[in-house]
């Protein structure tokens, strides 16, 4: 279907545009900005003006629960709930159920995403088996079979030799290494961040060095390998020097973090709030600003959501026995504009957080608005004022730190390929 | 549902008693001189008042414990209350019934109060969240975090053996980390006023910023004693051996234990304290155990009309009665 969006405010950071404009859309593809192509007729208008008109999102780590986890959520409703949030395209990290390491479960991923159509799922291979850190998984096959690149997830490759030869191995088949560091002993189960906090709530501490210390290690197989690496999730200011420090050194490294880590801090827990409870912990706000000031210095390249809906049971228990991980997908956009609001981030860097930097990560051809790309877009009224509420979200997972919050960035349309995947109902 | 957990109610009164921290000194206070009204019920022929008669108390403890459970039954029981000892660890939990369902099954009973001990920092605050209005929650030791009726019989044996906090200087040794009573203790000790509050413990013992829940930290055994008028000895776990806290029992009493010839340093007429069971010859030498100095036993005899206090107040009971 043809379809114009007139009028708005269109941001492309992968082409430093920002100015108000047409976009014309036509066979799933950018036919044309500013200029009607010549033959293109508008089967539909979208009138944006006043509104921004931006690259469809690409969130790097959505966990739609599916397959196994289909009580916490499904494939329908997280994929409906990204779309809402202007999202055309999600990696999903490998620890399903049954784990992604071989070929059959990343083809049934992909049949799934294909039937659901919503968004564009990328799936990130498990690069060992089963996710013990043992043996190395058939990185070629997951990739031939359509894995975009290679994770452990949350499960931390704790043999040194074996994160090496993952590395290498990886390397040696083109694939990029995702990887959220974490020093399980330095963990030691902990949840909450060591500090005053933790001290005080008697929550078992997590140090920083749990982070920086699996980093350091990571960076210095990295550098010894040659493999292009992705660390996932940082959330600490001393992390955030030395990923600085290596792409200083001209190591091939990038770096997200996720948007609760942005927005909130270990306070948040107070009186034991379980929705706070994220891996890595929320930590100070020193943190949290140096955070914001590496996207904005393109330290850190992408802002992701790293939604993780839960159901009931696993958030109902005193602090410690919950489940970490929040439900954000569908206020990703919100929340980044939120941070460009209150002036913390500018308007053409938090965009690119969301889609021309983890286009890049990936080596995807959309993200961007130039003519021939893809046709994924979201149209978004950025002077709304709505409120978060548990109880209207469309995610299954009501688990979000965020309920209350007035936000005043809403998503009015949405298109993947060219089809309106989408649309805002008037009231 | 995770709503911010209010320990009073809108008069001021005690409802929940969940931890010591941002309780005023005029709470605190009160609920000593209560527990002073109470003591004076043990002596007499009839150790019991009617003010929660007709009322359901609920025991439920997830962790194991002797003296806490039995000082709360008594203490229930001497309020005329009905009790009901739920022992977790060999019931419902044990079959896969999640925590919210037995908090539930336990309401559907019409119980009034809950006496929470679990292991996990936070469990009685959940509680709180989890359970009918009318239903007060006491916190009997939670994680890491709170064990305030044990903080409140502390201060209760410090008042009658000092009178006065504000002149006080008092040390508590050894697993501050791990440690839910030294957490309750430090709170009590400085909304009541006392001069200082020490830790003294190795660093793997002691928390991060400790500092900022108002003390001073020492590892040196001699200087953290030095001048002290109260000394707060905690168990030391067997576990932390083996978590790498500590090389050994031996090494820990040879750092911290507490002798004769250590106490030398704090006051002539200071107390020695202890929440309970406690190792000889690992975090005290029996000499001071069963001196006159340590305080020990009465910490113990003291906790049941302070339980008594917290739950007559919790229930909004009318505690002017038994004045005598």
């Amino acid at each position: 279907m043809s379809i114009v969006i007139e009028n708005g405010r269109l941001i492309d950071p992968a082409n430093n545009t920002d100015k108000q404009t047409n976009v014309f859309i036509d066979k799933g593809v950018i036919a044309g900005i500013g200029r009607q192509p010549v033959g293109f007729t508008a089967r539909k208008t979208i009138n944006a003006k006043g509104q921004l008109v931006l690259p469809g999102l690409i969130d790097l780590c959505v966990r739609t629960r599916e397959p196994g986890f289909e009580y916490k959520a499904t494939m329908d409703s997280e994929l409906a709930a990204a779309s809402k949030s202007g999202i055309t395209s999600i990696c999903s990290p490998p620890d399903s159920d049954p784990i992604v390491d071989t070929p059959a479960v990343v083809k049934l991923i992909q049949q799934r995403a294909y039937e659901v159509g919503k968004v564009k799922v990328f799936t990130l291979g498990a690069m060992t088996k089963g996710l013990k850190g043992e043996q190395l998984a058939e990185m070629y096959s997951l990739q031939q079979a359509g894995c975009i690149a290679m994770s452990n997830a949350l499960y931390p490759i704790t043999n040194m030799q074996i994160l090496r030869r993952a590395f290498e191995y990886a390397h040696s088949c083109g694939l990029t290494v995702f990887i959220q560091p974490n020093d399980v002993d330095l963990q030691n189960n902990g949840v909450a961040n060591e500090g005053a906090f933790s001290t005080r709530l008697g929550l078992p501490p997590i140090p920083e060095t749990a982070e920086t210390v699996a980093l350091a290690s990571a960076l210095l197989l990295i550098e010894q390998t040659g493999v292009k690496a992705h660390f996932c999730r940082l959330s600490s200011a001393r992390s955030v020097a030395m990923i600085k420090q290596a792409q200083k050194e001209g190591f091939p490294v990038t770096a997200d973090v996720d948007i609760c880590h942005l927005h909130l801090t270990e306070m948040d827990i107070t009186n034991y709030n379980v929705d706070c409870h994220l891996y890595p912990p929320l930590r100070t706000e020193r943190d949290r600003s140096t955070l914001v000031k590496a996207i904005e210095d393109g330290i850190i390249s992408a802002i992701c959501s790293d939604h993780q809906p839960h159901d009931i049971d696993a958030k109902s228990a005193p602090f410690s026995l919950t489940e970490s991980g929040a439900s954000t997908v569908e206020i990703l956009l919100p929340l980044t504009l939120h941070l460009v609001e209150q002036k913390q981030l500018s308007m053409m860097n938090a965009i690119a957080a969301l889609t021309s930097r983890p286009a890049e990560i990936l080596r995807l051809e959309s993200g961007n608005l130039s003519v021939g790309s893809p046709a994924d877009i979201c149209v978004v009224n950025h002077e709304s004022d709505w409120e978060v509420n548990k109880a209207n979200m469309m995610s299954m997972g009501r688990n979000t730190p965020f309920h209350g919050w007035n936000l005043s960035a809403e998503v009015y349309t949405t298109i993947m390929n060219g089809k309106i995947t989408y649309q805002k109902k008037d009231k | 549902m995770t709503e911010h957990t209010q320990q009073t109610d809108p008069q001021g009164r005690l409802k929940h008693f969940l931890t010591t921290e941002g309780l005023n000194h005029t709470l605190l206070t009160s609920i000593l001189d209560h527990a002073e009204n109470f003591a004076g019920v043990e002596n007499r022929p009839v150790k019991k008042v009617p003010l929660l008669r007709g009322k359901t108390v609920v025991n439920l403890f997830f962790e194991a414990s002797t003296r806490t459970r039995t000082t709360f039954e008594l203490a229930a029981k001497r309020l005329s209350a009905d009790v009901l000892n739920l022992n977790i660890a060999t019931s419902a939990t044990s079959k896969g019934e999640t925590l919210r369902d037995t908090l539930r099954t336990l309401e559907a009973m019409h119980c009034d109060m809950f006496i929470v001990r679990h292991a996990n920092s936070g469990a009685a605050h959940y509680i709180t969240t989890q359970v009918a209005p009318h239903i007060s929650v006491i916190n009997a030791g939670d994680g890491r975090h709170a064990h305030p009726t044990q903080a409140m019989l502390d201060m209760f044996t410090i008042r009658k053996h000092k009178g006065d906090f504000a002149p006080l200087k008092v040390a508590i040794v050894g697993d501050i980390s791990h440690s839910r009573v030294a957490r309750s203790e430090i709170h009590a000790l400085n909304t009541l006023g006392v001069t200082e509050v020490r830790v003294v413990g190795p660093a793997t013992l002691i928390p991060k910023d400790v500092e900022s829940l108002g003390v001073h930290v020492f590892n040196d055994m001699s200087a953290g004693l030095e001048g002290v008028d109260v000394v707060m000895m905690l168990r030391l776990q067997r576990e932390r051996m083996s978590d790498a806290l500590l090389p050994s029992a031996h090494e820990f009493f040879n750092r911290y234990g507490l002798t004769e010839k250590r106490l030398k340093v704090a006051k002539k007429d200071a107390i020695v304290m202890h929440p309970g069971p406690i190792n000889r010859g690992v975090e005290i030498e029996s000499n001071i155990a069963d001196s006159s100095r340590s305080v020990i036993l009465q910490q113990v005899s003291h906790g049941i009309a302070v339980r008594m206090a917290v739950m007559a107040m919790c229930m909004q009971g009318n505690t002017e009665g038994i004045e005598s």
